[in-house]
């Protein structure tokens, strides 16, 4: 039997129900939720979870985290003075803005969780699909609850009541080794990778046995725990495959030695309910997503160094106050500003210390802007069909591109690539008479070895990578590529070692488009823009100012 | 609200299939020399669980008694130390758990802030370095360490040597350890300089097949809610590996390492492009302990191609087009240089 799926507020309820019963073994919940009254609705019911609360923000530092020495009053006690970190007493952590947060930040409160030392309630505000939990935390957190959309009416009743006797009963509740598998294989099904999710989908199946009062899973717990455990993990549409139902049916077959034959004939949960269960509560633009086969996880980001590790120490910004771990740089103009207008006071209290009185709060410490320098590599077509036709006004289209480039301070590479190979004519620079004088000399004639040239591409972007620049490719062709990678001139293999390359450098999520600068476009180059999941721009006839136009705008995109 | 009693780390043994981790753990067990572990992969498939649980398979290390470095007599401690006691004594090899957020006070060590304070001695505190001397320095989601820590360990583990020079405290300690790492590669890429200092690397991907992962999840149930005996089983299991492992170190002398097994290791390396010659003794060396872990006494092809993928996989050169992965690379070149005699083996 299968139970109807539940409407939102009555799944939130529930949810804080499992969080009463077993806060730390669940992990804690990823509330996915615009401030409104909804969420005021579920957070004022949050307060009366039975552990310690502490609202930490993504911006805490490891002395807050972890504890350290307390300057301030180390010094005017004359002894040395402890204090604790917040992990070491926390019960429930609430995770402000758990969308911002750093990865450095999810990966200490993920050792934390691993080591079942809280709960954590990470608050996700994220406005746009991709500003999300870090995965980290995500997949460590054992229950989902999105309130977007969720209006007030719909927020009915409280939850009461004593859940003493549910704690009791948690440590004595069995997990019968059926569920348990047919857990497992349910994550399996929906293409969930990670093995914490039927952990705690076996955590919250016991929790919610034991707040229904039984001493054994019954299948209406576990179906539940599905319902709440996976629905936001699944990445692929189960297909109702024969060979998987009979590897389900086989399952419980053998006689499991813990259960006795009357209950395991109880047990038996068909793994498709599960499954069903947890379909029924996945988000409906979701679900439509993965039925197109389209996995959620495309936008991987690009790791953390990249954008943030600028080369230079970058813009400095407004100095504001901060603690001095080792890692800040004290402001001292601003410090000492800050401390003036005290000095009577403070001097007034300690007359016998002459010296400046500063205080920890006076000090501010230096931000700077770490935006990393962009790098935009022209790869320019110079095989004899562009040269021919266009390769002058692709000329001026790139001249105009550095131009503007070069307002902007970006850096700028160029690759040309004709006869059978690719070659750097510029490695990234910001020399703009330098690249103009290249450009003017750039010889044309010759096959169309475009996979070469997306391969110079591609190790110039890396490199700028490493020394922590964002590089960004523009192709200028006007077809189809005919020398293969190896020199060869074949066709289809030029095409299929073009579109190899292509996938290659959109793995490696560097933002690219394809400037088509043929007669007319070519549907050739419309697919290699497909595959590097960038712009495509025919330019027919355009004129190199509008040509420039169109590539700011796609590369600022 | 936990009310089980979870005690010990989950043990070695009870990790389900992970072979390729849990053989480099065990090959770094038995040869220290071979430098260590990095074990990238995907979330969730027991990174930090093996390397947790690696500890209970170390023999324990004969060290002077109190000392900060654990030097092994008493005539190696530091001065700074103030060591009273002269006693050597038998203790666990230390396993130091290098926190993401640790500060280069707390890794270099620094001037002893409360003996500065309250009694107006200049003192040195070791950091973990110094505690990890001899021993094993664990980093979860190395990936994610700052730049300075990086750098810091790089230059401290060329040298086994840690200097420091700050705070009016002028002090040298040996630091020689072995960097054990986990990470996940999406979360951010390991700079190539401490990619190389690892010497094994293994790729860990969550199991495919329904019934391991059926046992995965058993076996953590068992562990949480089930304790008692089920530690009581594998701790057996451990025992009877970590006698397996002393065993292999005593063997690991008086292993005999033929002429064409060295050329083998140097044709593979050839083959594959690696860089540099540490890819070719760190080769050896795992050959040597796996050959010491199996009970033989010769070194041959067989050991060599069941450790070339952990040895040489992080030390080739990256190619883009190749979209197979570095493992399937080394085993491709295992088998065009020994194909007919890893056959053989099988």
């Amino acid at each position: 039997m299968m139970l109807p799926p539940l409407d939102p507020w009555a799944r939130a309820l529930l949810v804080l129900r499992l969080l009463h019963v077993d806060p730390v073994g669940l992990g804690g919940l990823w509330l996915r939720a615009r401030p409104g009254p909804a969420r005021a609705a579920f957070s004022a019911q949050l307060a009366s979870l039975p552990l310690a609360q502490t609202r930490i923000h993504p911006g805490i530092g490891d002395t807050e985290l972890y504890g350290g020495l307390d300057l301030s009053a180390t010094l005017g006690a004359g002894r040395l003075i402890l204090r604790a970190g917040l992990l070491a007493e926390a019960g429930v952590l609430t995770l402000t803005m758990a969308e911002r947060c750093p990865p450095g930040l999810a990966a200490r409160l993920g050792q934390t969780l691993d080591a079942r030392g809280c709960a954590l309630i990470a608050m996700d505000e994220g406005a746009e699909p991709d500003e999300q939990l870090p995965a980290a935390l995500a997949d460590r957190l054992g229950l989902f609850l999105c309130l977007d959309d969720l209006p007030l009416a719909a927020v009915s009743e409280t939850i009461s009541g004593d859940f003493n006797a549910a704690r009791a009963l948690l440590p004595h509740v069995v997990l019968p080794a059926t569920v348990l598998a047919d857990l497992a294989i349910t994550a399996a099904a929906l293409g969930i990778g990670s093995l914490r999710a039927p952990l705690l989908a076996c955590v919250a199946a016991r929790a919610m046995a034991a707040l229904n009062g039984h001493d054994t899973v019954q299948p209406e717990d576990a179906q539940r725990a599905v319902e709440l455990v996976y629905a936001h993990r699944a990445t692929v549409f189960p297909e109702p495959e024969e060979p998987q139902q009979e590897q389900t049916e086989q399952e419980p077959e053998p006689p499991q030695d813990d259960t006795d034959q009357g209950q395991s004939d109880q047990m038996d949960i068909p793994e498709e309910i599960l499954l069903e269960a947890a379909l029924a509560a996945l988000p409906r633009d979701l679900l439509a997503q993965l039925a197109a086969g389209q996995s959620t996880r495309a936008t991987a980001n690009s790791g953390t160094g990249a954008a943030r590790k600028g080369n230079r120490r970058g813009r400095p910004l407004p100095s504001r106050p901060g603690r001095l771990d080792g890692r800040n740089r004290i402001d001292l103009v601003a410090t000492l500003t800050a401390a003036a207008p005290w000095q009577p006071l403070r001097r007034a209290q300690a007359p016998h210390h002459a010296a400046l009185h500063i205080r920890p709060g006076d000090i501010r410490v230096k931000r700077f802007q770490e935006t990393s320098d962009r790098l935009l590599i022209f790869v320019v077509d110079a095989s004899g069909s562009a040269a021919m036709a266009r390769l002058a006004e692709a000329k001026g289209a790139v001249e105009l591109l550095l131009a503007e480039a070069y307002a902007r301070r970006d850096h700028v590479s160029l690759i040309a690539f004709r006869g059978e190979g690719a070659e750097l004519l510029l490695p990234p620079t910001r020399s703009l008479v330098q690249t103009k004088r290249r450009l003017a000399g750039l010889p044309g004639g010759g096959g169309t070895p475009l996979a070469a040239g997306l391969k110079a591409a591609m190790e110039v972007a890396l490199q700028a990578r490493a020394r922590g620049m964002t590089p960004s490719i523009a192709l200028l062709t006007d077809g189809r590529a005919n020398i293969a990678l190896d020199g060869t001139a074949n066709r289809a293999l030029a095409g299929e070692d073009a579109t190899r390359m292509a996938r290659v450098l959109c793995a490696q999520n560097t933002p690219a488009l394809v400037i088509d600068t043929g007669k007319r476009p070519a549907d050739a180059l419309r697919d290699l823009a497909v595959v590097l999941n960038g712009p495509y721009i025919p330019m027919p006839r355009a004129d190199a100012r509008k040509l420039s136009v169109a590539v700011g705008a796609a590369l600022d995109a | 609200m936990t009310q089980h009693i979870v005690s010990g780390a989950f043990p070695f043994s009870a990790i389900v299939g992970q072979d390729e981790m849990k053989q480099a753990m065990i090959l770094t067990a038995i040869d220290p020399g071979i430098g260590g572990v990095l074990v990238f992969g995907d979330r969730g498939t027991g990174k930090s669980t093996a390397v947790r649980a690696l500890a209970a398979l170390l023999p324990p290390i004969q060290a002077v008694e109190g000392c900060p470095v654990n030097s092994a007599s008493p005539e190696q401690c530091p001065d700074w130390a103030e060591i009273g006691s002269k006693n050597v004594i038998s203790r666990p090899t230390p396993v130091i758990d290098l926190p993401l957020g640790v500060t280069e006070d707390r890794v270099v060590g620094a001037l002893d802030i409360e003996r500065a304070l309250t009694r107006g001695e200049k003192a040195f505190e070791p950091g973990l370095l110094a505690r990890a001397n001899r021993g094993y320095l664990y980093i979860d989601e190395v990936n994610l360490l700052e730049d300075h820590i990086v750098d810091l360990l790089l230059d401290v583990a060329q040298s086994g040597e840690n200097v420091v020079e700050r705070e009016g405290l002028s002090i040298r300690h040996p630091a020689r350890f072995v960097l054990v790492g986990s990470g996940n590669p999406e979360e951010g890429e390991l700079r190539p300089q401490l990619l190389d200092r690892f010497g094994l690397s293994v790729e860990v991907t969550s199991p495919k097949n329904i019934d391991a992962r059926v046992e995965v999840i058993k076996r953590r149930d068992a562990y949480e809610n089930d304790n008692g005996p089920f530690m009581q089983h594998w701790r057996l299991q451990d025992s009877a590996l970590r006698q397996r492992i002393v065993a292999a170190k005593q063997a690991l002398p008086l292993l005999k390492t033929p002429d064409s097994t060295l050329r083998d290791c140097a044709e593979l390396c050839v083959a594959l492009g690696a860089d540099g010659l540490r890819g070719e003794l760190t080769l050896l060396r795992a050959a040597r302990a796996q050959a010491a872990f199996d009970g033989d006494a010769v070194v041959s092809r067989v050991h060599l191609s069941a450790v070339a993928p952990m040895a040489l996989r992080h030390r080739l050169r990256r190619d883009p087009l190749d979209e197979a992965g570095s493992a399937t690379r080394v085993a491709r070149a295992v088998d065009d240089l020994f194909g007919p005699q890893r056959a053989a083996a099988e």
